[in-house]
């Protein structure tokens, strides 16, 4: 098995006894992704030099401080292609950005690379996180290492795809609608969706500025858990960022969820969701409750009006913050345009993508004068109704147990012609976003040979339960060691 | 038809005397600096980057809002205003649209001597763009060149209610607003450098109606010579087309300095539609009663106020009092040289007079001259109770001034004092007489101008030391009782 098979505690276990280096991990990781991601995709970028460099400083580090060094010391990850890198060339799976090489790093860049993190590379993603499948890249489509005819999901399909194919131990995603949850779902991996302001988005090239949250993606809950405590926290870069302490995140992991309270959204079992994806539903439900937790139905009746919110709400963000594309720093406009007005439309269109484009013209329309109140206005106070749902629910339980996403990994090319079934594949995610709340995805079980996870949600600032609850799960099921077919050489 | 009447108001924008940046910390003076060299991320626009709110820029928009008798409500929020251009690097800028940091306050000026108020709608804050380059006009150039320096500086927006009635109210609106702002600290006043600039809306209505007439927006007037020019001429062209029958169209002209007239810029259909929205990358403001009482008790005497001051406590004039409150550290110098022991008046003359003309020349503010309040306070005792003559002290003044003697020590240092003492006074009135027996005869025969050579003959032969006042007189009892 290889080594980044193992979780990052038993790595990290080994890095300090000397049994391993940094350096042969990165190297390990390296070519696999050599070897493994011309058939997987996932990678858009590899980043050999810095990565020998943070190895060596990581074993310098192991060496002088064994057990001071942090757990994430000398761990292969790799970043989502939206988080900026110093130095490191960062396109958002964008053309529009190809070359753009950023000066600085994200915060959470910077808090992995002062954790002792490896970076080995970027990740593949749709174009500016904009999909639920990966194939709106402009560069590549990542494929499902499951199931090479599949798609991993989106838009952190890439950062997903790594883990589960054992390229790298834990990758940085972003999720604005379910862009960690839904591929960590089709994958196979645990994916968290942090609240709203538990991580810093200095540096995250914004979607939505008002739902977008980085997250991590590995193979354990607990590796989330390592990861996430490095990255969250306040940052004065970003006003966004809470300054509420983030805590102890590891205790969650071993409390088990006796007398929890754990409410099921009867609307999140609608129509849509699969047999085999309400099986393993059914299943953890199960076995949940046999480790003592009470599982009661709950309702949040603004759910169905959650996803047309939402699609006004981010492509209204859209709208604006893609605006800094113009042709004058970034992308290129036609050298023949006569006019301002012709040389911004020429470098965009050749710039962005079809769904990007999709999206920026339908939030400057909710925008527009005339038509804000009737779109933009009322789907903000949807998006209050739908916190308040959470709000309301939240007091009677302490956690929601739900599918993550209504399918397992659909074909390639499935949903490209029909944006709105696209779209749907958020519907169960996309609410948490709305109302800022904490969620993960963890792996549950799979459904004809594909993994199914579950989603936890919990209340705002509520990481600690849900990594409580999908630790059970986790435990429960006991799939994590499992790899994709062709991956674990 | 009925007469016309205009109605005008002024959306002026005041780049703020911040340290930093409006959303990071670049410094907020970027004027001769290298081209891009004052950016980072965040005033770039680089994608990833994140605003963080000057804490600075928004008390001193809160401090001019009080001073303008605003409201400063509890929540306030900013908001995008997004348009293409190529000096706006995000590509939308980050301003206050339904929720300003202050509302509904109003401005005093002063016009002919008369008191008018004008309502202020607003006082909200915004980021400056970039600036453009060009080889030429921009409308002949093969390139622009951006520059970033400017990007994202503190500008500060006060909004007028169109209460003007004038052109001529305009620049007076203009120049009681910029002094306030001066008196704050929150902007140096330059309209030549563009740190304060004015936009005009103007309309015309016949005097009596209550519904305005079809407004436009004029711009590029960055003086008060050309925001008065650029009115009269625009509410002549309103007028001129109105009483042809011709009707205003909705738009946005440019005063043309060469041309001396308003330039149609932009039509109602070309109007930008600027899809306002809250900026997500910001939490909403909270402005706290604490922080708005502090700055309400730190404010300092408004000029208008000041001024009524001035004149009610000293006995000096009301030019005088306009000289001595262009800024407050003048009038602030004035009353310590008053304090100081000099008489209001001639403290006044000395201060407004030599002294602020050797400030011009020295470029140099008066509170940062080498003459301290007390020092010119003691000059100007000592030139009223006649211990030393007026073009004396004068000299010694530009001396003292240039080295930093204090001036009334070199007046003893040199024997300068003026000479009242009888005996000394009548044998230079003796030898005056004796040297110019015309003139003396011609004063005794009524030529009152002869007086002038014999003072001045005393004056020389006394090396300037005799008062001149003494001279005159004793040269009148002599000259009045002829052969004694
Ligand atoms: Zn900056």
């Amino acid at each position: 098995m290889t080594l980044l098979g193992l979780s990052i505690s038993e790595l990290g276990r080994r890095l300090r006894s000397r049994e391993v280096s940094a350096r042969e991990l990165a190297l390990e990781a390296l070519d696999r992704i050599a070897r493994l991601d011309p058939a997987v995709g996932a990678f858009l970028r590899t980043t050999e030099e810095l990565a020998m460099a943070q190895a060596e400083a990581a074993d310098r580090w192991l060496a002088a401080d064994p057990q001071g060094a942090p757990p994430l010391c000398g761990i292969p990850v790799a970043h989502k292609d939206v988080l900026c890198t110093s130095g490191v060339e960062t396109t958002a799976g964008s053309r529009i950005l190809e070359g753009f090489v950023p000066p600085y790093d994200a915060t959470v860049v910077a808090r992995m690379a002062a954790a002792g993190a490896v970076v080995v590379g970027k990740l593949n993603c749709d174009e500016f996180a904009m999909g639920s499948s990966n194939e709106n890249s402009a560069y590549q489509a990542t494929v499902n290492p499951w199931d090479h005819t599949r798609v991993p999901g989106g838009s952190s399909g890439g950062s997903a795809a790594a883990v589960a194919a054992r390229l790298a131990c834990a990758t940085l995603g972003s999720d604005t609608g379910g862009s960690i949850r839904l591929p960590a779902s089709f994958c196979g991996v645990v994916g968290v969706k942090p609240s709203y302001g538990r991580v810093s988005r200095y540096g995250l090239i914004a979607f939505a500025s008002s739902l977008d949250q980085v997250g991590p993606l590995t193979k354990t809950v607990e590796d989330s858990q390592l990861v996430l405590s490095a990255i969250a926290g306040a940052d004065p870069h970003d006003s966004t960022a809470t300054t509420e302490p983030v805590g102890d995140l590891a205790a969650a992991l071993h409390q088990g969820v006796q007398g929890l309270r754990l409410g099921v959204p009867r609307e999140y079992l609608a129509a849509g969701v699969g047999a085999g994806v309400r099986e393993v539903l059914d299943q953890a439900c199960q076995r949940l409750e046999r480790e003592g937790a009470e599982l009661v139905e709950v309702s949040l009746p603004s759910t169905e009006y959650a996803l047309a919110a939402y699609y006004v709400i981010a492509p209204a963000e859209v709208s604006s913050n893609l605006a800094r594309m113009d042709g004058v720093r970034f992308g290129r406009g036609e050298p023949a345009a006569t006019s301002l007005v012709e040389a911004y439309e020429s470098a965009r269109h050749r710039g962005f993508g079809p769904e990007v484009r999709r999206r920026i013209a339908l939030g400057t329309y909710v925008l527009s004068s005339g038509y804000y109140d009737a779109y933009y206005l009322r789907a903000q106070k949807v998006r209050t109704l739908v916190a308040q749902d959470f709000a309301r629910v939240f007091q009677q339980v302490d956690a929601l147990v739900s599918p993550t996403a209504p399918t397992a990994a659909f074909l390639l090319g499935e949903r490209v012609a029909d944006p709105l079934a696209m779209y749907a594949t958020d519907a169960l995610t996309l609410p948490a976003n709305l109302a800022g709340l904490a969620g993960i995805s963890v792996p549950a079980g799979f459904a004809e040979g594909l993994p199914v996870g579950v989603q936890v949600l919990g209340p705002y600032l509520g990481e600690a339960v849900c990594l409580r609850v999908a630790a059970a799960v986790e435990a429960l099921s006991d799939l994590w060691h499992q790899a994709p077919p062709g991956t674990d050489g | 038809m009925a007469e016309l009447e205009p109605v005008i108001g002024l959306e002026v924008h005041a780049q703020l005397l911040t340290k930093s940046k409006m959303f990071c910390g670049c410094r907020a003076e970027y004027l001769g600096l290298p081209p891009n060299s004052n950016t980072c991320p965040t005033c770039l626009g680089l994608p990833g980057a994140l605003p963080v709110i000057n804490r600075a820029a928004v008390e001193m928009t809160i401090r001019t809002a009080l001073a303008l008798a605003c409201r400063i409500p509890e929540f306030s929020k900013f908001d995008r205003k997004n348009y293409f251009y190529p000096d706006l690097p995000k590509g939308y800028q980050i301003s206050q649209f339904d929720l300003p940091l202050s509302l509904a306050g109003q401005l005093e000026f002063e016009v002919d001597g008369q008191r008018r108020a004008c309502g202020i709608t607003r006082v909200h804050l915004e980021e400056d763009a970039g600036t453009l380059h060009h080889a030429g006009e921009i409308h002949t150039s093969n390139f622009s060149l951006v520059d970033l320096n400017r990007a994202g500086v503190p500008l500060m927006e006060v909004v007028g209610e169109p209460d003007l009635r004038s052109p001529r109210e305009a620049p007076q609106y203009l120049r009681a607003l910029r002094q306030l702002l001066i008196y704050l600290g929150v902007n140096d006043g330059n309209m030549e450098q563009g740190s304060l600039r004015c936009d005009a809306n103007v309309s015309l209505r016949p005097r009596g109606q209550r519904e305005m007439g079809v407004k436009v927006e004029v711009k590029n007037m960055n003086s008060f010579r050309s925001l008065e020019a650029a009115l009269t001429y625009e509410v002549g062209r309103q007028t001129d087309l109105i009483q042809r029958g011709m009707t205003i169209v909705q738009e946005t002209r440019g005063w043309s300095e060469l041309e001396q007239a308003t330039v149609s810029q932009r039509g109602k259909e070309e109007a930008q539609d600027y899809r306002y929205f809250p900026e997500p990358d910001l939490p909403p403001l909270k402005v706290g009663r604490e922080l708005v009482e502090q700055l309400k008790a730190g404010l300092p005497e408004p000029p208008m106020r000041l001024r009524d001051r001035l004149l009610d406590q000293y006995e000096i004039s009301a030019e005088q009092v306009l000289v001595l409150t262009e800024r407050p550290q003048d009038a602030a110098y004035f009353e310590a040289v008053v304090a100081a022991g000099a008489p209001p008046r001639a403290a006044a003359n000395w201060q407004a007079g030599p002294l602020q003309a050797l400030c011009k020349a020295a470029r140099v503010e008066v509170e940062r001259c080498s003459i301290s309040a007390g020092e010119l306070a003691d000059l100007v005792r000592m030139v009223e109770a006649g211990e030393v003559s007026g073009s004396t002290a004068r000299e010694l003044l530009a001396e003292a001034f240039e080295s930093g003697a204090s001036p009334a020590a070199l007046v003893t240092e040199r024997g300068l004092a003026q000479v009242s003492d009888a005996a000394q006074m009548d044998a230079w009135v003796d030898d005056a007489l004796r040297q110019l027996p015309k003139a003396a005869a011609d004063f005794q025969a009524g030529a009152e101008r002869a007086l002038g050579p014999l003072v001045g003959a005393i004056r020389k032969a006394s090396g300037n030391r005799a008062n001149p006042d003494l001279a005159a007189r004793l040269l009148r009892e002599r000259l009045a009782r002829p052969g004694e």
